[in-house]
């Protein structure tokens, strides 16, 4: 039964987004632009998810990785001309390496805590990376931030923003993959189960700890991924890409789109970049309906803007065989089953 | 199947969106159309309206028109971050098709907003965003862009010549940290050790410190005076905490410590202190008389640079558009149009260099309580005490030789009698 | 052609020529008259900035670590509170004249927006930790945007009765009064909540309730009522730092997420729930911020942070918490 619901899911997703890549070239160039930002900023949201929605852990810090793959790319491009041209894969890779690297380092200190101290200790090491950003002037240029004059070319010419935004999707479509076939996997089966008792997890043997340091690296990839991406795509690269907000925002974004379902995370981006950057500038008074959006998603949507079919399907009376487990998929975010009222 | 259905709806929504989106029409051509990109949420919010208050005060006179053409300001809110700033620049010009845009008040927006300008090929005029580098050294990346306001440095050099003239030996810098105070003390230093003067300390309190306690028990007792560059929030707190700290020889600042967007909200403990810019609220000629009266009347509060600054150059587009009788000359020819035009403005005359940077009289100021313009209280205002006309960014050294040495930074000019 | 990197040739890494050393320190300060009283004075003036800072902290931290302690919520707005503090206070005395109204008026309106923001939204999401935490936040952009709209954004500075504003001068060492009217504020408020936490019968309730919630229940008490009454002490005292704090720090938009970071490093360094540990903590806070960045300024980014997450890997409750 739920083997072909998840059938279906994939097939809607996969919909969706060939819908994307084919009608979004077609509409304006501003257009294109918010599309290809939201799509590379997703990554950084999906990989958050990963430690959220899959196994419990709520990072205020996730803007790092996506520094340190920003930072290296501009670095290299301003400075010494590296990744214009066909090298650009080799950024890419670098990139991921580099931003895995700290949260390896990052991941040491980390993931020794759990629930909210987690929340503050990676607060703390994302603003540790911001004040070096910021400080470290030599290096990081300071406030000024750096500039990326040129997008790579390497027979196709990345300037052109249709053809971006087809690389920028394709990464995207290429890191959805690759994380839904990490949490579908035993490995990603076991982060689940983390979340929901690690207590009984440890006792059946499993090394919990070490779990959650792989998935905190692995997350911390895909975050310098959307860094390499974002620097392209927003041609500077400052000390706001790693400032608490920005972390903050991708948490709220994740949250949005549904925790644990990674497709929420490009949703999330979506309606929250929609708001910030196309609202704005038709009325004044986004700020509230971008804060009201949170606050009643987070009211009455627990499972997220993902989680609006399964509950129109058991509005609609389809859930008689009780299955709230498939209130789309984050079970993270359930809301208490003692409901405390006075 | 309720999948089915939800699939259609969602392919049917997409579809129905991206149209609406694709089917904006193609704007006016008779019109002219500006950008205009300022904070307009967030912590620098007033600024942005500050800013927004001086071009429209400018667009009343007259009429919304310039030249014979209309013209249409869209207003776009950067929420001072580069990225904002960027997306809302491309916006502009590839939705609204603005001829031009102005605005960016961080240095770090102008850098974002300047390659943007030239890979677009629109006009980008900067009323704000100071940073030095973008009509010095950078200015060959930058065809399209124009400065109407000022450089970090520009008005800090002539102080600093001031400085020594009052017979300061030693003074103490204490300047936010970050690359616009880097700038200014850069540009008083190196005049002011030039003359003879000796910068003893260089204190980098972090952008944005409310509480400088930490610092002020540093400071050299036998310096002569303090030089302090406040941003933001900052200017209110520094006096009040220098002089509590029985700190009582001069305070002298830089443009941003007791400008106007902050002065009506210090207290007593400024009177005295002295700081320099190319404007002054309280510059006491008719045509600023009239300028501060009418701003004030209009939106209940004495005009800063920032309002002054967005109303000279929105003057100085409407002086451009009149030459060619309202038709628009195309950006290079635009741009070469503003550079020859000498104009009166609130601030006193302006013109512009070869670097596409205002030159421009710098006033030194100081801060009384005194009654102003026949206003009938007794008031905070900065009064200028001495003018130096006709001021560039290179002040007195000559371009070439300007451009020779590094941007001022942290380490430029380096600190020899520092310890 | 690319250039370099913000064109900033300078080589100034976190460079260690530039940090002043003890001995650089103890010769400058006695480049002036009399060598070791000076140094002393440096030394004592530093600590008194740093105890008076620490004052403000522990008013804006006490409120937090009696949040999570009671109710496990991380308040994201808490900064929000702080700011609203300052705010309201700055209307009762453009409204009124008196800063002495402003101080009551403004804590108390806080406390109510407090327990409404409990009551009407936090309360019916029952015990998930995460999603109030990011309530919260969402709360937190609304306020900052209506204060905006209310006040406009210009930076505001609450001016305290000029007898306040006076400095003392003791042992060659000036004391700015307002600092220690700080300290006293801070000292009155924490003496208050002790006796209440130690003496009275409400104070058992609430220790027994941060202790454990469950078995509080079983005994028969109302946590719910406590945790209302929480939230809104929290936002109260949170308030009443925006106010005193408003005089020292100012009242701008963004003070509201500048001081949030630092709220939780001193709940963090001391310890959740723990009233001695936000004290303490608000202490440590202010001394090693002060003297971090009097004697290493160019690290004053971290003198924040890195403690805070090197306590937090060691000891993930804080330096008192229980848990």
């Amino acid at each position: 039964m739920s083997m072909a619901r998840d059938r279906v899911k994939i097939l809607i997703v996969v919909v969706a987004l060939a819908a994307v890549a084919l009608i979004v070239p077609h509409t304006t160039s501003f257009i294109i632009l918010l599309a290809t930002r939201a799509l590379a900023f997703s990554i950084l949201v999906m990989s958050l998810d990963l430690l959220l929605g899959f196994t419990g852990l709520a990072s205020l810090g996730q803007a790092a990785y996506l520094g340190v793959g920003a930072y290296l790319t501009a670095i290299l491009a301003a400075r010494y001309q590296v990744g214009l041209g066909y090298d650009f894969w080799l950024v890419i890779v670098f990139g991921m390496l580099g931003a895995a690297a700290l949260a390896a380092l990052f991941g040491l200190l980390a993931t020794r805590a759990t629930g909210v101290y987690f929340l503050m200790i990676t607060l703390a090491l994302g603003q540790c990376v911001w004040g070096l950003a910021y400080r470290w002037n030599s290096l990081t240029g300071g406030d000024n931030g750096i500039n990326l004059q040129h997008r790579p070319k390497f027979g196709i010419d990345l300037a052109n923003p249709v053809t971006f935004f087809y690389v920028v999707f394709g990464f995207f479509a290429v890191s959805l993959l690759v994380l839904y076939v990490i949490v579908r996997s035993p490995f990603g089966r076991s982060l689940v189960g983390i979340r929901e008792r690690e207590p009984r997890m440890k006792i059946l043997g499993y090394n919990t700890w070490l779990h959650k340091y792989i998935a905190f690296i692995i997350a911390g990839a895909f975050g310098g991924l959307s860094g390499v991406l974002w620097a392209h795509t927003a041609g500077i690269v400052s000390p706001e890409n790693v400032v608490l907000t920005t972390s903050v925002d991708a948490l709220l974004m994740a949250v949005l789109g549904g925790a644990g379902t990674l497709v929420g995370g490009v949703i999330g981006a979506g309606v929250v970049l929609f708001i910030r950057e196309y609202l704005s500038t038709v009325v004044h008074w986004w700020q509230y309906v971008l804060g009201g959006v949170y606050v009643l998603v987070i009211l009455y949507l627990p499972g997220g803007l993902m989680s609006i079919p399964g509950r129109v399907r058991q509005w609609r009376g389809a859930a008689e065989f009780g299955s709230r487990t498939e209130l789309g998929g984050s079970s993270a975010l359930r809301v208490g089953v003692v409901k405390q009222r006075e | 199947m309720t999948s089915k259905i939800e699939r259609r709806a969602g392919l049917l929504t997409a579809v129905c969106f991206a149209v609406a989106m694709g089917a904006m029409p193609a704007a006016a051509q008779e019109e002219l159309r500006i950008g205009f990109i300022a904070p307009m949420t967030g912590p620098f919010a007033q600024v942005g309206k500050d800013m927004n208050d001086g071009l429209n005060m400018y667009m009343e006179e007259v009429n919304g028109n310039f030249g014979g053409t209309k013209v249409k300001i869209i207003v776009e809110d950067s929420q001072a971050k580069p990225d904002t700033a960027v997306t809302k620049a491309k916006k502009l010009i590839l939705e609204d098709h603005v001829q031009m845009f102005i605005g960016g008040v961080l240095a770090s927006e102008g850098y974002a907003l300047a390659p943007v300008s030239t890979a677009e090929k629109t006009v980008y005029v900067s009323s704000i965003a100071a940073a030095d580098d973008l009509t010095q050294r950078q200015l060959g990346n930058y065809p399209y862009f124009i400065r109407t306001g000022w450089t970090s440095s520009q008005p800090h050099q002539p102080l600093g010549q001031w400085a020594c003239d009052q017979g300061y030996k030693k003074i103490i810098a204490v300047a936010a940290d970050y690359a616009f105070g880097y700038e200014v003390v850069g540009g008083f230093q190196k005049v002011f050790e030039d003359c003879g003067g000796k910068i003893v300390q260089k204190i980098w309190p972090p952008l944005g410190t409310k509480d400088f306690g930490p610092y002020i028990p540093t400071f050299k007792s036998d310096a002569d005076a303090v030089f302090s560059l406040m941003v933001g929030p900052m200017p209110l707190q520094f006096p009040k905490q220098v002089r509590a700290s029985g700190w009582t020889k001069p305070i002298i600042g830089g443009g941003t410590s007791y400008d106007e967007s902050v002065l009506p909200f210090m207290s007593d403990e400024a009177i005295g202190d002295v700081s320099a810019l190319q404007y002054s609220a309280g510059l006491q000629t008719p045509r600023n008389e009239a300028f501060v009266k009418a701003y004030r009347a209009k939106y209940g509060k004495v005009p800063s640079y920032f309002s002054e600054s967005n109303y000279t150059t929105a003057m100085m587009i409407d002086m451009v558009m009149k030459q060619t009788k309202g038709a628009w000359p195309g950006p290079e020819a635009f741009i070469a149009k503003m550079l020859t035009l000498k104009v009166d403005a609130p601030r006193g005359p302006v013109s512009f260099d070869d670097m596409r940077n205002p030159i421009q009289d710098i006033y030194i100021k100081k801060v009384e309580k005194t009654k102003m313009f026949g206003y009938d209280k007794d008031e905070l205002w900065n009064v200028v005490i001495k003018t130096y006309p006709a001021v560039s960014q290179f002040w007195t050294y000559g371009k070439d030789a300007f451009l020779k040495q590094p941007v001022y930074s942290r380490d430029f000019p380096p600190c020899k009698n520092c310890e | 052609m690319a250039r370099a990197a913000g064109a900033k040739i300078s080589r100034d890494t976190l460079s260690i020529q530039s940090l002043p050393t003890w001995a650089k320190l103890k010769a400058k300060a006695s480049r002036g008259k009399g060598t070791e009283a000076v140094d002393a004075r440096f030394w004592l003036i530093q600590a008194f900035n740093g105890i008076s800072y620490g004052a403000l902290l522990f008013l804006v931290g006490s409120g937090l670590s009696l949040i999570f302690g009671v109710m496990r919520i991380v308040n994201l707005s808490h900064g929000s509170y702080f700011l609203l503090g300052g705010y309201v206070a700055l209307s009762v005395i453009w409204a009124t004249g008196s800063w002495l109204l402003a101080i009551p008026v403004a804590a108390v309106t806080v406390a109510l927006i407090g327990l409404v923001m409990e009551r009407v939204f936090l309360r019916p999401l029952g015990f998930d930790p995460l999603r109030q935490v990011l309530l919260t936040v969402g709360f937190a952009f609304l306020f900052q945007q209506a204060a905006l709209d209310i006040w406009t954004g210009n930076p505001f500075d609450i001016n305290p009765p000029a007898v306040l504003t006076q400095t003392i001068v003791v042992g060659g060492l000036h004391l700015p009064l307002y600092r220690i009217f700080m300290i006293g504020v801070a000292l009155f408020i924490g003496l208050t909540l002790w006796l209440v936490m130690e003496k009275t019968r409400l104070g058992a309730t609430i220790r027994a309730t941060v202790d454990d919630a469950q078995m509080a229940r079983g005994v028969g008490i109302d946590t719910s009522y406590i945790s209302m009454l929480i939230f809104a002490l929290g936002a109260f005292l949170a308030a009443l730092g925006g106010v005193i704090g408003g005089a020292f720090l100012g009242v701008y938009p963004g003070l509201d997420f500048e001081m949030l970071p630092i709220a939780f490093a001193v709940v963090i360094i001391g310890g959740m729930g723990s009233l001695g540990g936000a004290a303490i903590g608000a202490l440590i806070v202010g001394l090693a911020d002060n003297f971090g960045k009097a004697l290493f300024p160019e690290i004053s980014y971290f003198t924040l942070y890195a403690p805070m997450a090197l306590i937090l890997a060691v000891k993930p409750t804080g330096l008192f918490g229980r848990e």
